[in-house]
Formats: structure tokens, sequence, C-alpha cells
């Protein structure tokens, strides 16, 4: 047994009187006849938020949280329970809730189990120790004054700093087993500026699956507030972006939620097994331009939406979703792989043992192209250029997108103009896709922090694109 | 599921019992002051689709969360753990961060003398006796009906019936304590309609703290149906100004977007365009916004705020005019002004209605758009401009004409709210607000 399975199951089942000797007996008993698959999910997590406002720390706080999560599965039908407690009684009862949606019977078979060897993304020692809460508290002070310092029209700095540790073990009557130690850190900082009576605000953070300490290198701390006053400065000058259809060009990094929100969601397993997305049935068919490579990642060392395994326990790997426009495949859990009849992919995510796993995105980001960023803006007549984008939504049936920009100019003849506000990028994810006609040789991944909402559940993402343009797409806004 | 482990009013003095033993731990580890809420909840939601059972869940979440503090120091902690070794370790973690918290003048208890005394008891637990047989008949009734409604509905996302009771008790070291059991039963459809290879999805739902109340099965897959079919097609139109009549189901949004503006938080923070706007003349004269609390049995209600303080009827908006900001103890403190009692929120809002009813309004909107979905994020509450992606219909002569998408619609709070010509009669009951539809004079619609 490996020593991250000997650690987590030690922590998680040890303190119950559980231990991995129990579980094929827990899972003999879930997996009954009927049942196609099972497993049981053991979480742990203790994370803290720490605030800065006014020039004083004013809040922080610890949450612990932990149980275990049953799930009994025949055909397309789950079963589902969970409890704080992790007890054989606790574990059982559970069991019997999860199964009920098969009718009952003697006791199924349970494969032997297996870990995968699996790439370790991130270390497993806890990252909100690597600072006491002295120094935590001290560096949000430093980064307050250091802001404030920086230019006479802050009128307002917020700093915060969060961090979660995760133990996870995994055990499935198909014989998974699997623990991962996930850490996750975030640092934001928000500004307010004012100038003759006008107020913008702008705002930036990072992170990633790493300790505190990677706020302190690089001088990413500080980055992170020159950044937001940046943007809070060009919001000040702002003007009211056009209405109506025309050329955008979106900045690389962060503005990749575009690809997240238009054509990643409509890549996940479920809503194609159910026929739901506007990519239903066309692998193989052409979904944006020839131009566009897209890929799912949840291998990348270290970064916000990475996972040595997913929440089955399957590995995670690099997933092509779109080769030169063409739909190569989609994003899976074990249940929409089996359904479905392909591999799972490694997608398979839930927010908590509380929450059914569902295929969810890891990073994803469009790759390099060969346009130089400059030569693409000079290509645009009169369009908008986006250098940062707020959240976005989609309807995956429709294929409708909307998202809001935080950060856009006007272009004009080719050049990069006045900023504007208030503008909203309205469009559908294929036909968005399939209007790419310029793509960057300026891959950048964004800064590590994404969250994706689905059905309720919240879960960490990367996004990434290289600088790109979109022919043509509705822009809301209310001036000419 | 026996009807001992069922979740309700019988749960509460052993969570007041908890509360007590919480308090007592922090002021054994030294907290000068403490606050404690704890909670008990459970549910039952049953999924179907396409005629099948896709999900049952056994929901059952408990947990407490305290905060304390060392003078005007401040720290919080939170856990989903129980029992004596969970409480104390909580305890310490809340004390830790509080011991390096910076002093607050404004942080602390709200004064003991304003504590609640007046706790009635507000109707709001209902639990329905229904199995997840019952429940899963009840949604493929629903289901079914959807699909029978019109050939073109070809797909389904899924239709949930979910049953949820709760309890919480909130306790503070003033002495306070109070709390509640309540229930919360939805039934919700989701259906897929299609036509010429084009898809469209669209939804309809209730929910009440009654599982009785609920509108009947039939009448709710029918009318996601009907909103599903009625979307295809649906297309942009050219960019214009024109006015827009927000459906009774989304207008309640926009005064939400009016009374996060006017929260203490934001206004302290100097991010909200409506500093400064108590007295001021935001809205037409005729409109008022009131805040009613203590409505049995209605969603919204709540006998005291999160800080123990008594909820009570007011306007925050009276005869157009802003009255009252929208404040708990802290963000009260900070500016220099009482709490409303509005910790954790408002409770159940009544906005001012005329006679007209969504057919009545179209009318007299003459030619616009009316807003039946709203999508994305596009709120910036510092300036107040807004610009949302829409879905919905376009209207001529008072008469639908054809579905529209992919448009954006824009304004200025502020603009907007001072344009509001009408708010419908046709009430949106099943949330905390209670509006019917709003005609706003003119917006910009941003199109092909």
């Amino acid at each position: 047994m490996s020593d991250m399975l000997l650690s987590v199951s030690e922590h998680l089942l040890g303190p119950g009187g559980l231990s991995i000797d129990h579980l094929p007996g827990v899972l003999g008993e879930l997996a009954g006849p009927g049942i196609d698959a099972a497993d049981l999910y053991f979480h742990g997590q203790v994370s803290e938020t720490w605030v800065l406002e006014d020039g004083i720390v004013k809040e922080g706080s610890f949450n612990l949280d932990q149980g275990v999560g049953v799930r009994a599965q025949s055909g397309e039908k789950t079963g589902f329970a969970y409890s704080n407690a992790i007890t054989p009684d606790a574990l059982s009862q559970a069991a019997r809730a999860a199964r009920s949606i098969a009718r009952a019977g003697q006791q199924g078979r349970v494969q032997a189990f297996v870990s995968p060897e699996v790439a370790r993304l991130y270390a497993p020692e806890n990252p909100l120790e690597v600072l006491t809460r002295a120094e935590k508290v001290e560096l949000l002070k430093r980064v307050d004054v250091a802001t404030r310092a920086l230019d006479p029209r802050i009128q307002q700095v917020t700093v915060s700093l969060a961090g979660v540790w995760e133990r996870i073990l995994v055990a499935a009557a198909d014989g998974s087993l699997g623990a991962d130690i996930r850490p996750l850190v975030r640092f934001n900082v928000s500004v307010i500026v004012e100038q003759n009576g006008r107020r913008e605000r702008g705002g930036q953070g990072g992170g990633g699956r790493s300790d505190y300490l990677y706020f302190l290198t690089e001088d990413r701390a500080m980055g992170y507030a020159r950044e937001a006053l940046r943007q809070a400065l060009v919001n000040l000058e702002a003007i009211p972006a056009p209405a109506g259809s025309m050329p955008v060009v979106m900045g690389a990094g962060w503005s990749g939620v575009l690809l997240h929100e238009a054509v990643g969601h409509g890549l996940e397993g479920d809503f194609n097994r159910k026929g739901s997305s506007a990519y239903s049935g066309r692998v193989g068919e052409k979904v944006a331009s020839s131009l566009c490579t897209i890929v799912d990642d949840g291998t990348l060392f270290g970064r916000r939406g990475s996972l040595s395994m997913d929440d089955e326990g399957t590995p995670t790997q690099c997933t092509t979703l779109i080769e030169n426009g063409v739909l190569k495949g989609y994003m899976q859990d074990k249940l929409n792989a089996r359904l479905m009849g392909v591999a799972a992919t490694g997608n398979g995510r839930r927010e908590s043992y509380a929450h059914l796993p569902m295929p969810r995105m890891t990073n994803t980001y469009m790759l390099a192209g060969e346009s130089d960023p400059e030569e693409i803006i000079r290509s645009v007549k009169k369009g908008i250029y986006c250098a940062n984008l707020g959240g976005g939504q989609v309807d995956i049936t429709s294929g409708k997108f909307v998202f809001s920009t935080s950060e856009a100019y006007l272009i004009e003849d080719g050049k990069i103009t006045a900023p504007v506000k208030g503008a909203t990028l309205i469009g559908n994810g294929p036909e968005a896709m399939s209007k790419v006609s310029m793509v960057g040789n300026d891959l950048a991944l964004d800064s590590g922090v994404g969250t994706c909402g689905k059905d309720g559940q919240s879960v960490p993402v990367g996004v990434g694109q290289p600088t790109l343009k979109i022919d043509l797409i509705t822009v809301g806004g209310t001036g000419a | 599921m026996s009807a001992a482990d069922v979740v309700g009013p019988q749960a509460l003095p052993q969570l007041q019992e908890q509360v007590a033993r919480i308090i007592a731990e922090a002021k054994a580890q030294g907290a000068s002051a403490c606050e404690v809420a704890v909670s008990v909840e459970q549910g039952l939601s049953t999924s179907v689709r396409q005629g099948e059972v896709e999900t049952v869940e056994f929901n059952r979440d408990q947990g407490f969360g305290i905060t304390l503090y060392l003078g005007q120091r401040k720290g919080s902690a939170s856990t989903s753990a129980s029992g004596e070794a969970a409480i104390r370790e909580t305890v310490a973690a809340a004390l830790g961060i509080a011991k390096h918290a910076s002093e607050d003048d404004c942080s602390g208890l709200a004064d003991a003398e304003l504590m609640a005394r007046d706790l009635p008891d507000l109707d709001l637990y209902h639990a329905w006796d229904i199995t997840p047989e019952q429940a899963i008949e009840r949604a493929l009734e629903c289901e079914a009906a959807a699909f029978a409604t019109d050939s073109r509905i070809k797909n389904a996302d899924g239709t949930s019936l979910n049953t949820h009771q709760g309890c919480r008790v909130y306790g503070n070291s003033h002495g306070f304590v109070g709390g509640y059991a309540s229930t919360r039963q939805s039934l919700s459809c989701v259906m897929i309609a299609e036509a010429d290879g084009l898809m469209q999805r669209d939804y309809w739902y209730d929910v009440s703290r009654r599982g009785e109340d609920l509108a009947s099965a039939a009448s709710i897959g029918r009318r996601a149906a009907e909103r599903a079919v009625s979307r295809l097609g649906a297309r942009p139109v050219p960019t214009c100004e024109v006015p827009v009549l927000f459906a009774a189901e989304l207008a309640g949004g926009l005064f939400g977007h009016f009374l996060s503006a006017v929260s203490g938080g934001s206004l302290y923070r100097k991010s909200s365009f409506l500093e400064g706007s108590l007295g001021q003349v935001l809205f037409p004269e005729w409109l008022s916004l009131e805040e009613r609390p203590r409505i049995r049995g209605a969603l919204g209600s709540a006998s005291f705020d999160g800080d123990g303080l008594a909820t009570y009827s007011k306007f925050f908006v009276e005869k157009g005019q802003v009255q009252s900001y929208v404040l708990g103890t802290y963000s009260g403190r900070k500016l220099g002004m009482p709490s409303t009692a509005n910790s954790g929120g408002v409770h159940n809002l009544f906005v001012s209605h005329g006679d007209d009813d969504q057919k009545a309004l179209l009318k007299r909107m003459g030619r616009g758009l009316l807003v039946t979905e709203l999508m994305g994020q596009g709120l910036n509450m510092v300036t107040g401009d807004y610009s949302r992606g829409a879905g919905g219909y376009w209207v001529e002569n008072g008469e639908i004409q054809f579905p529209v998408q992919e448009v954006t619609i824009a304004g200025n709070l502020r603009d907007m709210f001072k344009q509001i010509v009408a708010v419908g009669n046709d009430l949106e009951l099943r949330g905390n607000t209670r509006t019917g539809s709003v005609l706003i004079e003119k917006m910009t619609v941003a199109g092909s």
C-alpha cells in the first residue's frame, strides 16, 4: 500500500474504528444484484480565510468538514446517501439507503482493490501551516500598506488569503482504490479608486495547488495589487461600450473562460449522453474553425484545476476535445463513460462527500497558433479588444453564452484606443468558434482563481488561451 | 427513515442545549463574548428523466459555527463534526484567529437591550410525509404531462422533487437564544424542445413550505413544455432602444440589485452607486418597497435576524423615496446608524403594483422586448452599469411576434429605477420578493 493511501486511511478511517480491510465488506452490501457500480468517497477538509479591509485584519474563519458519500448505480439510476460520521454503523445505514434504488438481494461481487499509479502534481503537506497566524496577518497588512502607497486615488483596499487542505479516499466495487491529498491556496486584492467624483473597482488574484509561500515568491502578492490598481485606473477612463455585432479580439489567459463557457460545458459527457448539448452526437464533425485545438488537461503541475486522480479514483489526463476544428471526444466520469461505451477521462469531480460526482472540467485551454498578437489587433478596422473578462454563463442546449468584460478597449483602424465599460458579449458556442479567424502564438493560462459552478456544485478550475480573433460577435453596451 | 429520525421542532431543545454548551466552552477558553449557530437538516431529492428514475438522494447535514470576541477582536470557526472534542477544537480555532485579528471599534455583539424578546411561531414547518416512491411517481407524472403537451418536446433534462426539513438555533452570550424548524418543498421540470435540428430548453417549478400547496405536477410539466416550445426559432433582433418588460419571475432581481446597493456592507465599503441615497427619490412616486418579515408560512419569514434582533415591517422605499438602508449591527455601526434588523438579509419584500396584468402591460409597451431569461453577471455595483444577456419575445402592437435570443439589454440601474413605468398585478409568489412584471421605459437592446 502506498504511503499516501496509508496516511489518508489512518486519518479518515482510523478514528471511527475502520480500515481499508473493512471496505470490501461495505461495498459487498452495496453492490447487490442489479447494481452496476458502487463506490465510497471519504473526504475530510480544513479551510481558512483571512480578510483585511479598512486597513485592519477584520475577519478570519476556519472550517473543518468531513464525511463519507455512498453511491450505488443501476443502469442510469443512482442512489446516494452520505454521513458526517465515518463509522461502521453510519456506513451501513448510508449503504442501505443508497442501494434502495435496486431490489434487495444477496451480496454482490466486489473486485479486488487495485491502486493505479498516479503522478504527484502537488505536495501533500498542509498549506495552511507554512505560515503562522501572525505571519498571515503581517502579509495582509504589508500588502495593504504597499498598495495604498501606489496611488493617491485609492479609496479602499480589500486583501484576502484563503487555503484549503483536502484528504480523499475512494474505494469502488470495480476495484478502484485511491487516495489523494490536495492543497489549494488563493490570494486576492481588490481596490476602489476615485477621481473627479467617479469611482471604479479593479481586482486581481491568483493561486494554485501550492502553499502560501507561493505568494511570497516572485513578488506575486504585490503583483496582484498592481494589476488590480491598473485595471481600476483604466476603468476610470472608460467610455460606454458600443452596441451591435463586430469583430472581437480576446486577450490571452483568463479570457479562456470564453472556451470554458462556450465550448467546455457543452462537451461534458452527461449532457451528451442525454443528447441535451448543442454538441451532442457530433464527434468527428467540424465544430470550430480549423485554427482551434482545445484540450482539457488535469495533469499540469500545481495548477488550480489539476488533480492527480479525479474524485472517482481515475488518474487525470490531457484530453483533446477539439483538434483543428474537429470534435474528438467528451469529458467523462465513470457513469457516463459506461453508458456511452467509452473510457473515463478522469473528469469525475464532486464538491464534497455530500455531492454526487459529474463530468467536470479541470484546466481547459486552446493551444497556441501562429499569429503575432499585434498583427491580430492590426487586422481589425473597428471592433473590441477584451483584455479581461468577468463571469460568464452558458445554455448548453441552444449553445448560447454570455460574459461580461472587466477590461476592454475599442480597436479603431488596427489600434487599441479608448477603454470601454459595461460591455457584455453574447453568442452561440459552435457559431462563435467557427468564426475564429486568427489565433496568437502567446498561449497563457490564468493566474489561478477560477471556480466553476454546475448543478449547485463548485469546483476549482483553470482556463487559458492565446490571443484570438472572432470575426463577429454581439456586444451589448449603451454607447453608439 | 423512521419518524423519530425526522428533523423537526422536537430537535430544538437538543440544539438549544448544544448552543449553551458551546457558549460555555467559549467562555471557559477566555472569550469575552460569542455567538453560535447550530443546525441540522435533512432532505430527499429524487429526479427522473425520460420516464426513468435518475437519482434518489438522501441528505442529512449537521454543523455549528461560532464567532467569538476577545474585546474588539473577532474570530470564527465552523465544523460538521460533532461531540465534545469537536466543540473544544472549533472554539480553540476561532480563539486562535481572534488573538491575531485587529482591534475593530465596530465589532462585537449587538447591544443586549436590543435582543428580540417576542419570538412568535411563524408556521414555517410542514413536514411532507412522502416516500421516495411517491416522490418519484409525482415527478414522473410531471414529466409525462410535459411530453404530452407538444410533439416538439423531444427530450428532457430532468424533473426533480425535493423535500427539505431544517432546524436552526442561534444564541449568544447575552443570553439570547432563538430557533425555528422549517421546511421547503419543490418540484421542478426542465424540458427540451426541438425543431429544424435546433434545440431549446426551458423550465418551470414551484416551491412552498407545504407539499400540499405545490402547483399540480401536470401543470408544472405543461408550463415547462410550453415555455420550451415557445423558444423554438428564437433569433436576435437588430440593435435598438426600446421599452423592456421584465417578466414577474425575473423582475425581483431588479429590486434585489437595489437592496444590495443600499445594504450596509456595500455602502461602508464605498462600493455602491447608491451611497448617500437615503432620502433621495430614486423610483417613480407611486412605487414602494416594503419588508414584511413575519408573515406566517411565507418562504422568506424570520422572527429575528442574524444578530438576534427582532425583525419588523418597514418601507425601504415609500412614494419613490429611499426611507431606509439595509443594515445589520456591524454595518450600522460602520455608518453610525442603528441596525434595521437585516443582518442576513431582507425577509419578504413587497413591491407595490398597479392593476394591469402582463397582457395589459404588453399593450401598454406597444413595441419592445419581453424578457423571460437573463444570463451572465453583467452588473457593476460601483457604477450601476447593467448589461446582461437576455432572451424573451419581440413585441409589436402589444402582441408577441417571435422568440428572441442572443441579445443583451443594457442601461444604468439609476436610470432604470427612475424609468419604471408600471408594475403588473401578475405577482410572482414563489420567492422572497413579491412583484409583478416590471415595464421599463427604455433600454439599449444589442443584437444583430
